[in-house]
C-alpha cells in the first residue's frame, strides 16, 4: 500500500464513516446488546445477572407467548389476504385512467402515514359503545335504516376480527402504493402484444400482470408479515389487549419491558426476530423457486 | 498483514463497530454534577415529576420557597408516567438523576434503585428531634417507602422517600341515580349482595348502567380483587399465597374469582368494561352513565374538573364475607426520593421537609384535591375527601406486604379476571392458570 492509495481510500472511507458510526450506534450496538441481555436477568437498574438460557426456557414454557403469536398470526393472515387483495384491486383501479386518480392516491396513502395510536383512539371512539366511545357507527347504522346491524363491535366475540380489519384498513395504503408502482412499471407494449395475440383481459392479467408483478408481490407479502407481526400501538390503543384476546407479541414484550423484565423481553424480541427472518427468507426462496419454475424473469 | 487495502479498511470499520458496542455496553462514568467533590454545591434543586395536575401548584410553591430561603427549586414535568419512568431509569444508568425525583412502579423497583446506590436513606433525617418528621406522616403512607430489617428485597433497612400525598381506592356512587331509582342516596350498600341488588335496581329503573370501572387497566381489577381476597381469607392467608404456601386454587381464592363471575352474570357492568381504561371510566361516571364505580381518591379532582355538579359519595368495599375485616387498597400516593449522589442532598432534604409541612400540604390539598400525607390537615379537607381520612388507618398495598407477587403471575391473574368479566373463562380455570404460572416461575 503506497501513501496516496491509502490517502484516497481514507478519504473515501471518511465519507462512509458517519453512516457506519450511526449504523453502529443505532443498529449494531442495540442488536448486540439485545443479544447479550437475552441471556441475563436484568431489571434495568440493578446489575445484570447471567442466567444462561433461562429466559428462552421460560418463553417456550409460557402458554401466553404462544397465544400472542397466534393473535399476531391471525391479524397477519387477514393482512396477507384481505388487506393485500384490497390494495391490489385499488391499485389496479387507480392504474387505469379513471377520474380523480391522483386524489385517490393521496387519500389511500393518508392512513399509513397517520400515527398508529391516533388510529387506535379514533377507531375506539367510532366503534365502541358507551361509555368508552360514542356509538358513532351504531348511530350511523340506525340513522340510515340499518339499525338491525348495530352491535357491540369490540365485544369479546368479535374484538379479534375487528382489530384485524382495523389493522388492514390502516395498512392497505402501503401495499397500494407499492402495487401501483409495480403496475405502472409494466410496459404497455406487453399488453398490446398480448391483445394482438388474442388474449382477453383475464389472460392478460394472469399471463402478463401477475408474472411480472411476482417480485413486487413477494416484497409486499414479506413486508406485510414483518409489519403486522410487529404492530402493537394501534391494538394497545384500540383494545388494550382485551384480556389476552388481542395481545400480540410486541405488546407482550412491551408489557415485560414495562415490568422491568428487560432480559426476558430481549429474549422474546430475539425469538420473534428469528421467526420473522426465517419466514421472510423462506418466502423469498419460495418466490424464487416459483419464478424459476415458470420462467419468469425478475425485473 | 492485510491481503488487500479493502480488507484493511474493513477491519477499521469493524473496529469502530466493536468499539462503539463496547463503549455503549460499559456503564457511564458518574457525571461531575453528581460528585460532591467535583463541583461546588449550587443553590438550585432540580425535581423531576409526572404530576400534570400539580404543575402550577408546584411552581408556586417553588417561588414561595425561593422567597423564604433564597434557594431555587425547579420542578420539571415529564409526561406520561410511562415515559417518566423510563426517563428516570435511563438517568439512573447514565448517572444523571436530578436532586429529587419520583419512582413509579413496584416496591421491587424502588429496592433496585436503593441497592444500586441511587437513593438517599432518609432515616436519620426522619428521626431527628425525636422522630419529628417521621411522626408527622400517617404511618401507612410512609410505610410504602420503608424497607424493614430482613426484607425480601435484600435492601438495607431504612426510609427511602417522603410521601407528599396519599390515595385510597374506594367505591363511589352517583346519588342522583340512586334517588331516581327509588333508593336511599344516603344509604350505601354494605354487602356484595346489597351492592348487586342496588346496581341492578338502578339499571332497571333508570336505564343507566350499574357499574363502570377501568378494568382494561389490570391494576384496578387487581386492587379490587385484593380487597375482596383479604375480606374473604384475611391478610395473613393472602400473604401466604404470595409466599407460595397457599394455592390460588384454594376454595377461598375460587370464591374471590367467583365474585367477578357473579358480577358479570348480574349484568350490571357497562359494555366492554374489560377494555375500558380508568380515564374512560371516570368520564363515563362523571357524565352520569353508571350508578357505581371503583376509583381512587384522586377522582375528587377528576370529577370536579369533568362535572363540578356531579352528586356523588364514596363508600367502603361491599363485603363478600363476614369472616375478616375489609382492608382498603391505598397508601401509595406520590413520593419523592433524593438522589444519594446529589451535590445538593442536604438542601434537597430541607426542601422535602418544607414541602411536607402542614402549610404546604394544605396548599396541595386545596389546589389538587388529594389526601395529605401528614396528619393535622383534616380540618382543611373538602367534605368529599374528609370521609376518606378514617381509611388511612386501614390500608393495604403491595408495598407494605412482606413479599410481592411476581409481575408475571399478576399479569395472568389480571388478564384472567378480565376474561371472567368478559364471560370467556370460568373462575376455576383462571385460578388454575394463575397457579400454573406461579408453579412454573417458582421452579425457575
Amino acid at each position: 500500500m503506497n501513501y496516496s492509495s491509502v490517502k484516497d481510500k481514507a478519504i473515501n472511507f471518511s465519507f462512509v464513516a458517519p453512516a457506519v458510526l450511526i449504523f453502529s450506534i443505532f443498529w449494531i450496538y442495540p442488536f448486540i446488546y439485545t443479544f447479550i441481555l437475552s441471556f441475563q436477568e436484568y431489571d434495568l437498574i440493578s446489575p445484570a445477572r447471567f442466567v444462561g438460557f433461562a429466559n428462552f426456557r421460560e418463553i417456550f414454557s409460557d402458554p401466553m407467548w404462544g397465544k400472542c403469536l397466534y393473535n399476531g398470526g391471525f391479524v397477519t393472515l387477514w393482512a396477507l389476504t384481505f388487506q393485500n387483495v384490497l390494495a391490489f384491486m385499488l391499485a389496479m383501479a387507480v392504474d387505469k385512467v379513471i377520474r380523480c386518480n391522483k386524489f385517490y392516491r393521496v387519500v389511500f396513502f393518508i392512513l399509513p402515514v397517520l400515527s398508529e395510536i391516533i388510529i387506535g383512539i379514533l377507531m375506539k371512539l367510532l366503534l365502541s359503545t358507551e361509555p368508552a366511545g360514542r356509538d358513532v357507527l351504531n348511530n350511523l347504522l340506525s340513522n340510515i335504516g340499518l339499525g338491525a346491524f348495530s352491535q357491540n363491535w369490540l365485544g369479546e366475540d368479535r374484538v379479534r376480527i375487528v382489530t384485524a380489519i382495523v389493522h388492514c384498513w390502516k395498512g392497505f395504503g402501503w401495499a397500494f402504493v407499492i402495487f401501483l408502482a409495480g403496475l405502472q412499471s409494466i410496459p404497455e407494449q406487453l399488453y398490446e402484444a398480448a391483445r394482438i395475440d388474442g388474449a382477453n383481459a383475464w389472460q392478460s392479467f394472469t399471463k402478463v400482470t401477475v408474472p411480472l408483478l411476482m417480485p413486487v408481490i413477494t416484497l409486499i407479502l414479506v413486508l406485510t408479515i414483518l409489519g403486522t407481526m410487529q404492530t402493537f400501538a394501534m391494538i394497545l390503543a384500540l383494545t388494550g389487549g382485551a384480556g389476552g384476546l388481542t395481545t400480540v407479541p410486541v405488546m407482550y414484550i412491551f408489557f415485560h419491558v414495562r415490568g422491568n423484565l428487560a432480559g426476558l423481553a430481549c429474549a422474546e424480541g430475539l425469538i420473534l426476530g428469528i421467526i420473522l427472518v426465517t419466514v421472510s427468507f423462506t418466502m423469498f426462496f419460495v418466490s424464487k423457486l416459483v419464478r424459476n419454475k415458470y420462467g419468469v424473469l425478475s425485473r | 498483514m492485510f491481503r488487500t487495502k479493502n480488507m484493511f479498511f474493513a477491519v477499521i470499520i469493524i473496529g469502530i463497530i466493536i468499539t462503539v458496542s463496547i463503549l455503549g455496553c460499559c456503564p457511564a462514568p458518574q457525571q461531575a454534577a453528581s460528585n460532591p467533590q467535583a463541583k461546588q454545591v449550587s443553590k438550585k434543586i432540580t425535581i423531576w415529576h409526572w404530576m400534570t395536575d400539580r404543575k402550577d401548584t408546584f411552581n408556586e410553591l417553588a417561588k414561595k420557597y425561593k422567597a423564604q430561603t433564597g434557594v431555587d427549586v425547579e420542578f420539571m414535568l415529564f409526561f406520561p408516567p410511562d415515559i417518566f419512568s423510563q426517563k428516570v431509569i435511563a438517568a439512573a444508568r447514565a448517572g444523571n438523576l436530578p436532586d429529587i425525583f419520583g419512582i413509579l412502579g413496584e416496591k421491587k423497583t424502588l429496592g433496585s434503585f436503593v441497592k444500586a446506590g441511587h437513593i438517599l436513606d432518609l432515616t436519620s433525617y426522619m428521626q431527628q428531634d425525636n422522630n419529628r418528621w417521621q411522626e408527622s406522616f400517617y404511618p401507612q403512607t410512609l410505610a410504602v417507602n420503608i424497607f424493614e430489617p430482613a426484607n425480601s428485597y435484600d435492601v438495607m433497612p431504612g426510609i427511602y422517600a417522603a410521601p407528599i400525598d396519599t390515595t385510597v381506592m374506594q367505591f363511589v356512587y352517583n346519588k342522583s341515580i340512586l334517588q331516581e331509582a327509588g333508593l336511599n342516596p344516603d344509604n350505601s350498600p354494605k354487602t356484595l349482595d346489597e351492592f348487586i341488588d342496588y346496581a341492578k335496581k338502578a339499571k332497571e329503573k333508570t336505564g343507566k348502567d350499574g357499574f363502570v370501572c377501568g378494568f382494561g387497566e389490570g391494576w384496578l381489577l387487581h386492587a379490587l380483587a385484593t380487597e375482596w381476597a383479604i375480606n374473604i381469607m384475611g391478610e395473613d392467608k393472602f400473604v401466604r399465597t404470595i409466599k407460595g404456601e397457599v394455592s390460588y386454587t384454594d376454595p377461598d381464592w375460587i370464591e374471590v374469582f367467583n365474585i367477578f363471575s357473579k358480577l358479570k352474570d348480574s349484568s350490571i357492568f357497562v359494555s366492554n368494561i374489560a377494555s375500558l381504561n380508568n380515564k374512560e371510566s371516570e368520564d363515563a361516571f362523571s357524565r352520569g352513565k353508571a350508578a357505581f364505580s371503583f376509583n381512587g381518591s384522586w377522582a375528587v379532582n377528576v370529577y370536579n374538573q369533568l362535572n363540578p355538579g356531579l352528586d356523588y359519595s364514596f363508600f367502603s368495599l361491599p363485603t363478600a364475607s363476614s369472616k375478616f375485616p375489609a382492608k382498603i387498597w391505598g397508601g401509595a400516593g406520590s413520593s419523592f426520593m433524593i438522589h444519594a449522589k446529589s451535590a445538593n442532598k442536604e438542601e434537597a432534604v430541607k426542601f422535602l421537609k418544607w414541602l411536607t409541612q402542614k402549610e404546604q400540604q394544605i396548599v396541595l390539598i386545596k389546589e389538587t384535591n388529594n389526601l395529605p400525607a401528614i396528619k393535622g390537615c383534616e380540618a382543611e379537607l373538602p367534605p368529599k375527601l374528609s370521609v376518606l381520612i378514617a381509611d388511612l388507618f386501614n390500608l393495604t398495598h403491595p408495598n407494605i406486604w412482606p413479599k410481592n407477587e411476581d409481575s408475571r403471575v399478576i399479569e395472568v391473574f389480571d388478564s384472567g379476571l378480565q376474561q371472567i368479566v368478559m364471560g370467556i373463562k370460568q373462575p376455576k380455570d383462571v385460578a388454575q392458570e394463575v397457579q400454573n404460572t406461579k408453579d412454573r416461575l417458582s421452579k425457575k
